[in-house]
């Protein structure tokens, strides 16, 4: 890389550094801090995490948190046991992969296997726009109209913010989430063993189960792992459309707060700092950063796993 | 593709057999597309009807209001959000763009230290919002003492939309292919020349792409800035810094919580305002990319 800056004035040494560049690596200096603002951000956001939650925990016990169903830490008495928002968050998040996967994966195998080059640059934006729907208009979206819809055709007593409607379009936000990720992994399955498969006589439908489907398949596992992380962490939605009264239930009919609407609506009120309803908030925090880290983490995996095999 | 139009002949021979099947998976795989594109069309439709009646300059001339919803506008709201997203862009396309000219110019891969950066880029992508706004309310406002003006909420949200721009600025700089750069540095021109007269200019237009997505993210975020107090109906509009604000998804999900119908029609009103908003820039986007996308 280095080039020989004045070759006419050091003849003897032309393929050397003639002298040195200050400003190069000024530069250098200057990209790296750059590239350190994102190792800044997860220390930052470690760092505002683990002051409070510590805090939390020699307040309430690690037992109460995670062993109790009763959760009402802003009420008085307070009630500190976790699970009913997590299985909240499981919930929701399963109603919005059963609704996004077979979506987002159909549409996937459209546009990769069926769709011409004109088609696909057509619909393939079409993906992005539903991708950028702000999700407080998502939330709008199911709170006044989808949720009436579907409550005069449940068969169950069902209350006006619920789980099941918030579940349903929190999947319709994260199908283009499986869908472009899926498509990509699909793509770069090689033409050949498509070929392969049709010269034995496959038709298209059996090339696109049974050849690319498993070809890609870590690919398409990273990206639904993904689109669980995104659904766990969505929040307007949830704070909209599920409303805040936590039971711990099953039911999909009953309001439904997370722990990501759990954040916005006890961060939203003012709480006082410092007391234990407002390290309530952070405590609630770490479990759903260690867990969205934890799938995201896996996702890489997998995809590094993909990308090993055709690339 | 071209490979793929070869076979063709092969699925008309194989599929004789069975045209049924292959027609009713075909068409689920269209009729899921169609779920996905009808979804987004009654979503668009509705947002128009119900806000129908305030989409007038009401919105944008007036301030908000609590008490009177027939007189109540955005106009707060959208000059915080212009505020927020101005902001935004100062901070987070250089810091966005360095950073990936470092990963892709300048990084060592086989660094520990430069695989950390990648990695935790990676992370920081699937980190869900409301997170960061934990790291604007207890880092930037309170220990580092920014307080909860405009200017806590613009860094919140660069440093949330910080690797989308990250990872889309380094597709753009790998798409420029390296005969690019040997041919600038067999000349005589150093690393940073190199990068700063040939790489730079030619990946603009996707770097650019990248950034109008990411800024379009940042513009209908609203849980970060609920964690933030950006505030439910403030009168007016932000003059500095350290001001107290309101955005309009914000803004959005306030008039949504309350429960007179007034105000779910201002929301609707709103709703449309901000898809236009992102729709004019999902447009200027795809228009850059198909427009001066090169093919080298």
């Amino acid at each position: 890389m280095a080039s020989a800056g004045r070759g006419v004035t050091a003849p003897g040494n032309s393929l050397g550094r003639s002298r040195p560049r200050y400003g190069e690596t000024a530069v250098k200096v200057l990209l790296l801090a750059a590239a350190l603002v994102s190792i800044a951000t997860t220390v930052g956001i470690v760092g505002a995490l683990i002051e409070p939650t510590i805090k939390f925990f020699g307040e309430v016990s690690v037992f109460e948190f995670f062993a109790s169903t009763d959760w009402a830490p802003l009420f008085s008495p307070p009630a500190f046991g976790v699970i009913p928002v997590v299985t909240n968050t499981l919930i929701i998040t399963l109603i919005a992969i059963l609704v996004a996967v077979p979506l987002g994966l159909a549409a996937a195998i459209y546009l990769s296997e069926y769709a011409t080059a004109r088609v696909r640059k057509a619909l393939k934006p079409i993906l992005e726009v539903l991708a950028g729907i702000p999700t407080v208009a998502l939330g709008f979206f199911a709170l006044t109209l989808v949720s009436p819809f579907v409550r005069s055709w449940w068969p169950f007593p069902m209350e006006a913010k619920n789980g099941l409607v918030a579940g349903l379009i929190v999947g319709m936000m994260i199908i283009p989430i499986v869908a472009s990720l899926s498509e990509d992994a699909m793509s770069a399955v090689p033409g050949g063993l498509r070929e392969g498969a049709y010269a034995l006589g496959s038709s298209r439908m059996i090339v696109s189960l049974r050849v690319v489907f498993p070809a890609a398949l870590s690919g398409i596992i990273a990206a639904v792992i993904l689109a669980i992380s995104r659904a766990a962490g969505e929040t307007m939605i949830v704070v909209i459309a599920a409303g805040s009264n936590p039971t711990f239930t099953v039911n999909p009919g009953k309001e439904m707060p997370t722990m990501a609407s759990f954040i916005a609506q006890a961060g939203s009120g003012d709480l006082p700092v410092g007391s234990i309803a407002y390290d309530t908030i952070f405590a609630v925090g770490s479990l759903l950063f260690a867990l969205t880290f934890a799938m995201n983490f896996i996702s890489a995996r997998f995809v590094r796993r993909f990308r090993e095999v055709y690339e | 593709m071209a490979v793929l139009t070869t076979p063709r002949s092969a699925v008309q021979l194989a599929s004789k057999g069975r045209p049924v099947r292959e027609h009713v998976f075909r068409f689920v795989l269209m009729a899921s597309l169609a779920v996905a594109l009808a979804f987004l069309i009654l979503l668009l439709v509705y947002m128009v009807v119900k806000g129908w009646p305030r989409l007038d300059a009401r919105l944008w001339e007036n301030m908000p209001s609590i008490r009177r919803p027939e007189r109540a506008g955005a106009q707060s709201a959208i000059v915080g959000t212009l505020w927020l997203i101005g902001l935004t862009a100062l901070f987070v396309l250089p810091t966005g763009v360095l950073a990936a000219i470092y990963l892709e110019e300048y990084a060592d891969k086989t660094r520990w230290y430069n695989r950390l950066i990648e990695l935790n880029i990676q992370n920081l992508a699937g980190i869900p919002s409301i997170i960061y706004g934990i790291l604007g309310l207890g880092i930037l406002a309170r220990v580092v003492g920014l307080g909860f003006g405009v200017l806590t909420g613009a860094l919140t949200l660069s440093l949330l939309v910080l690797p989308i721009v990250i990872i889309a600025s380094r597709e753009a700089i790998r798409a420029v292919p390296p005969s690019i750069r040997e041919g600038s540095l067999a000349l005589g021109a150093t690393q940073w020349q190199t990068v700063y007269r040939q790489v730079l200019p030619a990946s603009i237009p996707g770097i650019a792409t990248g950034c109008i997505l990411a800024l379009s993210r940042a513009i209908g975020e609203a849980a970060p800035l609920v964690m933030l107090g950006a505030a439910t109906f403030v009168p007016f509009n932000p003059e500095g810094l350290f001001d107290q604000f309101a955005a309009l998804p914000v803004q959005i999900y306030f008039w949504i919580t309350q429960s007179r119908e007034e105000f779910h029609v201002l929301a609707a009103a709103a709703i449309v305002l901000l898809l236009v908003i992102l729709l004019l820039m999902n447009s200027v986007a795809i228009w850059l990319r198909n427009r001066y996308q090169k093919r080298w």
